[in-house]
C-alpha cells in the first residue's frame, strides 16, 4: 500500500520528510512555529529553487545543466552594470539580461542536439564561459543603487500580518509556471517522452530535437532570473555569485523525487526538496553547529533519497 | 557495404590520439613563438627550471586525476567525488602531522587508505545497490567538503615536514618529484591494463555489462576496483596539493579537481559511453588543460579571460570530435580527393 503510494508519486516522500523534519525541528525551536521562519525559507532560496525548477525539466529530459550556478553571476553582474552604468531603466535591464541568459541557453541546446554532445560537457564549457564572461565583465562585486530596482527587491505583500517579499512571489510564479509547463503542455509531455526513451519518442514522431532546445532555454531562462533574483535581495551583481549552487540544485531535485536517469520527477517536488535544503540549513544555524554539518547532513539525505528511489523503483521493476 | 566497419574500426583504432596531439603541438608552437622564453631551460640545484618545466609540475594533479577517471569512464560511469576525495585526503594527512606526529609512511599509507575507502563507498554504491555513477558519486561530492573541514575543524592546518614537503616540492632526475609520482602510477596503471585482462574486463564492462556479466566477467569487482582506484589516484592528487602549500585547505583543496579530469578524459579520446580507454590521451588531455592556463597567464591576456578561453577551447575540442563533425570532415576530405 505504502510502496504503490511511493510508486505513483515519489513526492510523497519527499513531503514526509519535509513535515517530519518541520516537526522534530519545531519540538526542539519553538521558533520555528512562528509563519516567518516558514516564510523565510522562501525568499532565502529564492535563486536556488528558480534554478532548480529549470534542471528539473532538464534532468526529466534525460540531460543535465552545470551552467546554472555560473549564469547567476553573469547575469547579477550584467544587470548591475546595465542599471549603474548604462542607466538603463530596471525593467529594460531585466529584460535584456534574461534575453542573453535564454539566448546562452539556446546556443548550448543547438549544440547538444546539432553535434549529439553529451550535455555533461556543453553544459560545463557553458558554465566556464558564463563564469568567465563574468569576471571579463567585472572582478568586483557591483552595488545597485537605482531605487526603482532596490524598491521592488524591498516591496513584500501582506497578507493579515504575514508579509511576503517579492522574491518568494518570484520564486512561486516560476514553480507554478514550471509546474503547469511539465504537467499541462505538448512541450512538457515531449520531455517526458524523451526522458522516457529518446529513441521511441524519435520513433514517435515527435520534435525531439527542438524540445531539447526549448528545455535548455527554459533552463538558463530560470537560471538569468535567479540571477535577477540575487541582484535584487543583495541590490548588486557579482561574478562569483552562486558558485557550486549547480550541485545544490541537483541535489534538491534529486531529493524532490526526479530520478536523474530521466523520464521521472515533477516539478512541485523540486519545490519540496528546497525547501529540505533551508530547513536543514536553519536547523544547523539554530543548533549553533558548524557549517559543515549541514553539508554532510545534505549528503545524507541524499543518500537516503537514492536508497529509497532505487528500492522503489528496483520493485516496481 | 562489408567494407564499411572495417574502415571504422581503423579510423576509431587511428585518430584517438591525433587531434589532442595536434592541439598540444599548437598550443606549444604558439608559445614557442609568441610567450618570451618559454622553451628555455635552465638547471639550478639539480632541477631543471622553465615553462615546460612548470606545465608537468602544475598539471600532475590533474594528470592523476585524469588516470583515474579514465577507468572509471570506460566503465561507462564517471567520478564527481574526487574534488572533496582531494580535500579529504588532504585533510587526513594534515590532521596526521599536526595532532598526532605521525611518521611520514604512515601518513602516506593511511592518507591513501582513507582516499581509498572513498572510493569503495563510491563502488559500492554503484556496484551493490546499482545507483548510476552521477548520483552516487554526487552524494561524496556534497558532503565530501564537509567531512573535510570536519577533520580539520575548519581550520588550515599547516605544518613543517621534510618527507611531506618533498613530494611537490622535491626534485629527481632533474624535474620535480611529483612527475616521477605521475609517470610511475601512468606506467603501474599501463602494465596492469594492459599486461594484465584487467583492462579487457574494465572496456567490457563499459561496452556491454550484460553481455560482460554472461561471458564471466565479475562486473561487480571491475566496478568497485575502478572507483577505488580513482579514490586513490585523487588522494595522491591530495598529498601533492597538501605539500604544495605545506597545509591542508579543505575549502579550495582540489577545486573543479573533477571537472578537469573528465575534460582531461574527454580530450583525450575516451568516450563518456564507455566501452575503451586511452591512458596516454588522458595524459596529453591533461597537459593541454595545463598548457592552456599557464599560456594565459604568461601572455597578455588580463587572466580574468582565462575560464572564457577555457571554454572556446574544451568547445572546440569536443566538437571536432563529434560524430556529426568528423562525418563532415570525412566528406570533405573524399571529395577533396575525389577531385
Amino acid at each position: 500500500m505504502i510502496r504503490r503510494l511511493l510508486l505513483r508519486s515519489p513526492v510523497v516522500a519527499t513531503l514526509g520528510v519535509f513535515v517530519l523534519l518541520y516537526a522534530v525541528s519545531a519540538i526542539r525551536y519553538p521558533a520555528f512555529t512562528r509563519p516567518n521562519v516558514f516564510l523565510n525559507l522562501f525568499s532565502d532560496h529564492a535563486a536556488l529553487g528558480i534554478a532548480a525548477v529549470g534542471i528539473t525539466l532538464v534532468i526529466i529530459s534525460g540531460g543535465i545543466d552545470l551552467s546554472v550556478g555560473a549564469m547567476i553571476g553573469f547575469t547579477s553582474v550584467v544587470l548591475a552594470v546595465l542599471i549603474e552604468q548604462n542607466h538603463l531603466h530596471p525593467m529594460l535591464a531585466v529584460l535584456v539580461v534574461l534575453l542573453i541568459g535564454t539566448a546562452l541557453g539556446t546556443g548550448m541546446g543547438w549544440i547538444i542536439r546539432t553535434f549529439a554532445l553529451p550535455p555533461f560537457l556543453v553544459t560545463l564549457a557553458g558554465m566556464f564561459f558564463a563564469r568567465g564572461m563574468g569576471l571579463v565583465v567585472s572582478l568586483k562585486s557591483l552595488s545597485i543603487t537605482d531605487e526603482r530596482f532596490t524598491a521592488f527587491g524591498a516591496w513584500e505583500a501582506s497578507i493579515g500580518s504575514l508579509r511576503i517579499p517579492s522574491v518568494s512571489l518570484v520564486f512561486l510564479a516560476v514553480v507554478a509556471l514550471g509546474a503547469w509547463l511539465g504537467r499541462y503542455t505538448r512541450f512538457g509531455r515531449n520531455v517526458y517522452a524523451i526522458g522516457g526513451s529518446e529513441d521511441s519518442a524519435v520513433l514517435m514522431g515527435l520534435p525531439v530535437g527542438a524540445t531539447k532546445i526549448r528545455v535548455y532555454a527554459f533552463s538558463a531562462f530560470c537560471s538569468a532570473l535567479a540571477g535577477v533574483i540575487f541582484a535584487l535581495k543583495g541590490s548588486s551583481g557579482y561574478a562569483h555569485a552562486g558558485a557550486g549552487l549547480e550541485m545544490d540544485a541537483i541535489a534538491a531535485t534529486v531529493v524532490g523525487g526526479t530520478l536523474l536517469s530521466g523520464g521521472v520527477g515533477a516539478v512541485p517536488g523540486t519545490l519540496i526538496g528546497v525547501l529540505i535544503f533551508g530547513v536543514i540549513q536553519t536547523l544547523v544555524l539554530f543548533e549553533n553547529l558548524n557549517s559543515w554539518w549541514g553539508r554532510i547532513a545534505i549528503g545524507l539525505l541524499l543518500l537516503m533519497f537514492v536508497l529509497v528511489q532505487r528500492i522503489v523503483t528496483r520493485r516496481a521493476a | 557495404m562489408s567494407r564499411q566497419p572495417e574502415t571504422k574500426q581503423k579510423q576509431r583504432g587511428g585518430i584517438p590520439l591525433f587531434w589532442p596531439l595536434a592541439a598540444l603541438a599548437l598550443l606549444l608552437l604558439y608559445n614557442a613563438v609568441f610567450t618570451q622564453d618559454f622553451l628555455t631551460l635552465t638547471i639550478r640545484n639539480g632541477q631543471l627550471y622553465g615553462s615546460l618545466v612548470d606545465i608537468l609540475n602544475r598539471g600532475a594533479p590533474i594528470m592523476l586525476v585524469a588516470i583515474g577517471m579514465t577507468l572509471v569512464i570506460s566503465t561507462r560511469g564517471v567520478d564527481l567525488s574526487v574534488g572533496a576525495v582531494i580535500a579529504i585526503s588532504g585533510a587526513i594527512a594534515a590532521w596526521l602531522i599536526v595532532a598526532h606526529d605521525t611518521p611520514p609512511a604512515l601518513v602516506i599509507l593511511l592518507t591513501l587508505l582513507g582516499a581509498a575507502l572513498c572510493g569503495i563507498w563510491n563502488g559500492a554504491l554503484v556496484a551493490f545497490l546499482d545507483i548510476q555513477p552521477i548520483v552516487a558519486t554526487l552524494i561524496l561530492m556534497v558532503a565530501g567538503r564537509g567531512i573535510a573541514q570536519l577533520i580539520t575543524q575548519g581550520q588550515i592546518l599547516t605544518f613543517r615536514d621534510p618527507v611531506i614537503n618533498f613530494i611537490a616540492g622535491g626534485s629527481l632526475f632533474y624535474l620535480p618529484f611529483s612527475v616521477t609520482i605521475v609517470v610511475v602510477t601512468l606506467a603501474l596503471t599501463a602494465v596492469l591494463m594492459r599486461w594484465t585482462a584487467l583492462g579487457l574486463f574494465i572496456e567490457s564492462v563499459g561496452a556491454n555489462e550484460p553481455a560482460a556479466r554472461l561471458a564471466g566477467v565479475n562486473t561487480t569487482f571491475v566496478k568497485v576496483f575502478v572507483y577505488t582506484f580513482c579514490g586513490i589516484c585523487a588522494g595522491i592528487a591530495g598529498l601533492i596539493a597538501v605539500s604544495n602549500i605545506s597545509g591542508a585547505d579543505s575549502n579550495n583543496a582540489g577545486l573543479n579537481a573533477e571537472l578537469d579530469g573528465i575534460l582531461a578524459t574527454v580530450i583525450g579520446g575516451t568516450s563518456l559511453n564507455g566501452g575503451r580507454f586511452f591512458l596516454v590521451g588522458s595524459i596529453v588531455g591533461a597537459l593541454i588543460i595545463q598548457t592552456l592556463t599557464t599560456t594565459i597567464l604568461s601572455s597578455d591576456v588580463p587572466p580574468h579571460y582565462t575560464l572564457v578561453v577555457k571554454s572556446v577551447v574544451v568547445l572546440a575540442v569536443c566538437l571536432l570530435q563529434s560524430d556529426a563533425m568528423q562525418a563532415s570532415i570525412r566528406r570533405l576530405a573524399t571529395k577533396g580527393g575525389a577531385a
